[in-house]
């Protein structure tokens, strides 16, 4: 064995050989290392110090594949081990977990106290540290907040071994700097986490949904667009269809105070659905008054639909059950985040059906209408040059303000790709890598502008 | 020439002429903040119009080795805008602007020097308010709020200034003018910026966002003989599932200052009131209140008021928001301490406190945020009685003492500023404190943004780090991955 692998070895923490399923975008490291505490991953990182070797940070395997190819990776740190559920304080209304833990997981230990973490995360089988590191977030981001707000406290491992908090375990508090939001939508590039403290609220005494069908969520004004397979339909007005472009805002400026308005479009030439999730006391009473704005398809509904709180699926793929445990289906998954001002709800469906022309019009939408944050999936097969090109259509179609971050492409079809647009501010942020990171060691190259 | 004088020399070139304050007697009214028993007078005091001015100040203090410290209306309770002799005071009061009110977007756009209660006056009309309301939020400066995190009594449900705030343009340590967004990709430079005390830079525009005014509010107060029953009512309010806008409560020393000051009237022979206010639609709110008012009652509350209208509403925090100031009626001088312990840890906390007291002959008259731990104990003492200052500064750090040993925070909302750098490796590891200046260092190399805040050691950032492997110049620019 090399003096790298010697002393990997040497640290007692579990190290195994590399093998297919272990692949970071295409590239395979030699070793995997699956510590079960922060003292672990420390002796880990010292070993990697020591020795050079690139580092990539895995939990749940969900969205290992999400962010750019990593220029190398020598070990990967898997710590689906560290699955602990290290304090769970229900009259404080706060938890700390381990970085492996799953929030399904982590969601059965809370609910035993009638209590919740307040996020709806999108991917089934992601853990405390993937929901961190990628920043990924639900429906109720628009009430509650993506994790950033409910995150209060954080342990992290730097690329040299130091293990540093920041934060702590009550909800207010302001000593120190917040290493939590900085670490938060790092993918992994500046240190491990390896666990975290959230703010919890109590599960809501009731829940409701609303939803509603819009049958033309884009109506023509001008011409036909015509599909490859010889589908004509009608498209692009300078509005949107009258009932969403009013319904919208009226619901979520209600003083009802929905907690989520979503919808589901997983056809571009078909109809859309809107759902409204109400929360609380009172929510089917509140649920009833909503429908009211929401025209005469709307109805109530006890159980979310069946799409509610999960990814789009591409056009051509069945939706994963509820609850459905992470698989190689979402291989080739090309998966789309766009985020737009409120007001501008016209100009990101007019700019998105425009760019599914490039694509044959086969594309997917799904998010939060509130927020205004949405996903696109295009089928895994679509031609590489297309993705770039309904990409970059995509962003031209808007106004500067919007945001369009490519989550997931295959490597291989992501060569000419720019996964993040504009970046604002990127030689601070190199500066805070360098800082952090000065080996570039830890995913090196997975994330904006090359860090 | 010291780089002082040769800064102040340049600084004509960058300012009005009546931008600059020089006069000694003007430069003594900015000797402290909030926080008085800290004082140091300013080298030079410049007042801003625009983002460029700071930027060019800022420059100015790069080139000359010289230290900068911002400061909005003043009011900080930490001493976080406490001025170096041998530095440059950048005072935001000339940027007071509300650029833009954005409400389909539900959101403003302000300068620094606006204060926290302008936006929501500016919107309210519309049926939107600015969430984050410290108790000083009709002076304090939105920049302050900000650089401190504030929060206020109302966080316990809407979060604090960090939730509120979307992006902010930042004049950084070296003079650039940047633009940070919670949304935009990269890290959250935005998040780390709120709540780092002026240390990583000047906010000269921030976009907030607004909050719907709710349906509903009611304000409920209620009186128990002690402080114990309070604090259970308040326990079993959050176990119940309830989360209030509110919950603030005050024990029998603070209610008699109250009384004293402003005649607040609370129910007499209280040994505690508690102030619960519950805000959203209707329909759950009244539900809610139902809970509350029995809770209340079943752990004891001997008076329950509900307020009726507005005016009645406002006369039951009259009390509670003056209760700073109030003691001041009953002791000649005192401290205002901000802690925070998990809210379970209250019964024991507050019982420390006690034994405190006797042990040193001190008297504490208790504040606070109930909901979420945050303790405002106020310290009294007599600055006459030789001795008694020294006693109340020790009850003081006891108490922050009992906060870390329970596992919560030596500040909730004021911030450690200049007074509590000294506590943060009570709170903190020696590798917690130098992984935190790495921000700083990536920021501030050379430690000229309000330096002596926050850290009781500054880091030594030596030089910025090259970097050793760089990523090929088409992956930097965005427009190729890898080849």
């Amino acid at each position: 064995m090399d003096a790298a692998g010697n002393a990997l070895a040497a640290t007692g923490v579990e190290i195994r050989a590399a093998g297919d399923d272990d692949e970071v975008a295409g590239v395979r490291p030699r070793r995997v290392a699956l510590p079960e505490s922060a003292v672990e991953i420390a002796a880990v990182m010292r070993v990697c110090a020591a020795h050079d070797l690139a580092v990539v940070v895995t939990g749940g395997r969900s969205k290992l594949h999400w962010g750019a190819r990593p220029e190398r990776c020598d070990v990967l740190v898997d710590l689906s081990r560290m699955n602990r559920v290290l304090e769970h304080a229900a009259g404080d209304l706060v938890v700390r977990a381990q970085a492996g833990v799953t929030l399904e997981a982590l969601a059965d230990t809370l609910a035993g106290e009638n209590q919740e973490l307040a996020l709806d995360v999108p991917v089934p089988g992601t853990t405390v540290g993937g929901l961190l590191a990628t920043g990924i977030a639900g429906p109720r981001r628009f009430r509650c907040g993506t994790a950033r707000d409910l995150l209060i406290g954080v342990t992290v491992v730097l690329a040299d071994g130091t293990i540093a908090r920041s934060g702590g375990k009550v909800v207010k508090n302001v000593a120190g700097y917040d290493l939590g939001k900085l670490f938060t939508g790092s993918y992994g590039t500046l240190g491990i986490i390896a666990d975290a403290t959230f703010r919890l609220h109590p599960l809501p005494a009731a829940r409701a949904w609303v939803t509603a069908t819009v049958e033309r969520p884009v109506t023509k004004t001008n011409g036909t667009w015509t599909t490859e397979d010889g589908l004509t339909f009608e498209t692009l007005s300078t509005d949107l269809a009258g009932s969403l472009a009013t319904m919208v805002p009226a619901v979520t400026e209600s003083p009802l105070e929905p907690s989520a308005v979503e919808i589901d479009w997983p056809d571009v030439k078909g109809p859309c659905t809107v759902a409204v999730l109400v929360e609380g006391a009172a929510a089917t009473e509140r649920a009833k008054a909503l429908c009211g704005l929401m025209g005469e398809t709307a109805e109530v509904a006890e159980e979310p639909p069946p799409w509610w709180g999960r990814l789009p699926e591409p056009p051509g793929r069945a939706a994963e059950p509820p609850g459905a445990k992470p698989t190689a289906s979402r291989d080739g998954e090309i998966l789309l985040e766009v985020g737009n001002a409120p007001s501008r709800l016209a100009e990101t469906f007019l700019g998105f059906l425009e760019a599914a022309q490039v694509t044959g019009f086969r594309a997917a939408l799904r998010g939060s209408l509130a927020a205004q944050v949405l996903h696109i999936a295009l089928p895994p097969d679509t031609d590489p040059a297309l993705v770039a090109g309904f990409t970059s259509q995509l962003r031209a179609n808007f106004e500067e303000e919007a945001r369009v971050v490519v989550l997931a492409a295959p490597w291989e079809a992501a060569r000419r790709l720019d996964r993040w647009g504009r970046v604002g501010a990127l030689p601070l942020m190199r500066r805070v890598k360098e800082r952090f990171d000065p080996d570039r060691r830890l995913s090196p190259g997975r994330f904006v502008g090359g860090i | 020439m010291p780089g002082l004088e040769r800064l102040t020399a340049g600084l004509a070139a960058v300012l009005p002429a009546d931008a600059v304050v020089t006069d000694p007697v003007r430069l003594r009214t900015y000797e402290c903040d909030g926080l008085t028993n800290h004082r140091a007078t300013p080298g030079v005091v410049v007042l801003p119009e625009n983002a460029e001015q700071v930027a060019a100040v800022v420059r100015l203090c790069g080139e000359h080795g010289v230290p900068f410290v911002a400061r909005g209306s003043g009011t900080g309770l930490s001493g976080g805008a406490l001025p170096r002799t041998d530095g440059v005071l950048i005072v935001t009061s000339r940027m007071r602007r509300i650029l833009e009110i954005d409400i389909p977007n539900r959101r403003a756009v302000v300068e620094p020097g606006v204060t926290n209660l302008a936006i929501t006056e500016a919107v309210r009309d519309q049926g939107y308010y600015y969430a984050p309301d410290p108790s000083s939020q009709q002076v304090c400066s939105i920049g302050g709020n900000v650089a401190e995190n504030s929060g206020g009594a109302h966080c316990l449900k809407y979060g604090f200034t960090v939730n509120h705030v979307l992006a902010a343009e930042v004049v950084t340590p070296d003079g650039e003018i940047v633009e940070l967004s919670a949304d935009d990709p990269g890290y959250d430079l935005l998040g780390a910026f709120i709540g780092s005390e002026g240390t990583l830079g000047i906010a000269t525009t921030i976009t907030v966002r607004l909050s719907r005014a709710p349906e509903t509010v009611t304000t409920l107060l209620a009186a128990f003989t002690g402080i114990e029953a309070g604090g259970h009512a308040v326990s079993a309010i959050i176990a119940a599932g309830v989360v209030p806008a509110a919950i603030e409560m005050m024990d029998a020393l603070a209610i008699e200052a109250a009384e004293a000051a402003v005649h607040c009237r609370y129910p007499a022979g209280a040994g505690a009131v508690l102030v619960v206010e519950l805000d959203g639609p209707r329909a759950e709110v009244e539900h809610q209140f139902a809970a509350v008012e029995r809770i209340c009652r079943d752990s004891g509350a001997f008076e329950i008021r509900v307020a009726a209208s507005a005016e009645e509403r406002a006369a039951i925090w009259k009390g509670r928001k003056s209760a700073f100031a109030a003691v001041g009626r009953i002791s000649p001088a005192y401290i205002v301490q901000d802690g925070v312990v998990p809210r379970t840890a209250l019964p024991s906390v507050l019982a420390g406190i006690d034994r405190l007291q006797e042990e040193y002959g001190i008297r504490v008259a208790n504040v606070f945020h109930a909901g979420d731990g945050n303790l405002h104990p106020l310290v009294l003492f007599d600055d006459s009685v030789p001795g008694e200052a020294e006693r109340a500064e020790a009850v003081s750090g006891r108490i922050l003492d009992l906060c870390v040993e329970h596992g919560g925070s030596i500040t909730g909302e004021h911030g450690v500023g200049v007074d509590k750098a000294r506590h943060m490796p009570r709170m903190f590891t020696e590798d917690d404190l130098d992984t935190m200046q790495l921000v700083r260092c990536a920021f501030d190399p050379e430690g000229l943004a309000n330096p002596g805040k926050i850290f009781p050691t500054p880091r030594l950032c030596g030089e910025a780090p090259g970097v050793r492997r760089g990523a090929h110049p088409l992956v930097e620019a965005g427009l190729a991955e890898q080849f």
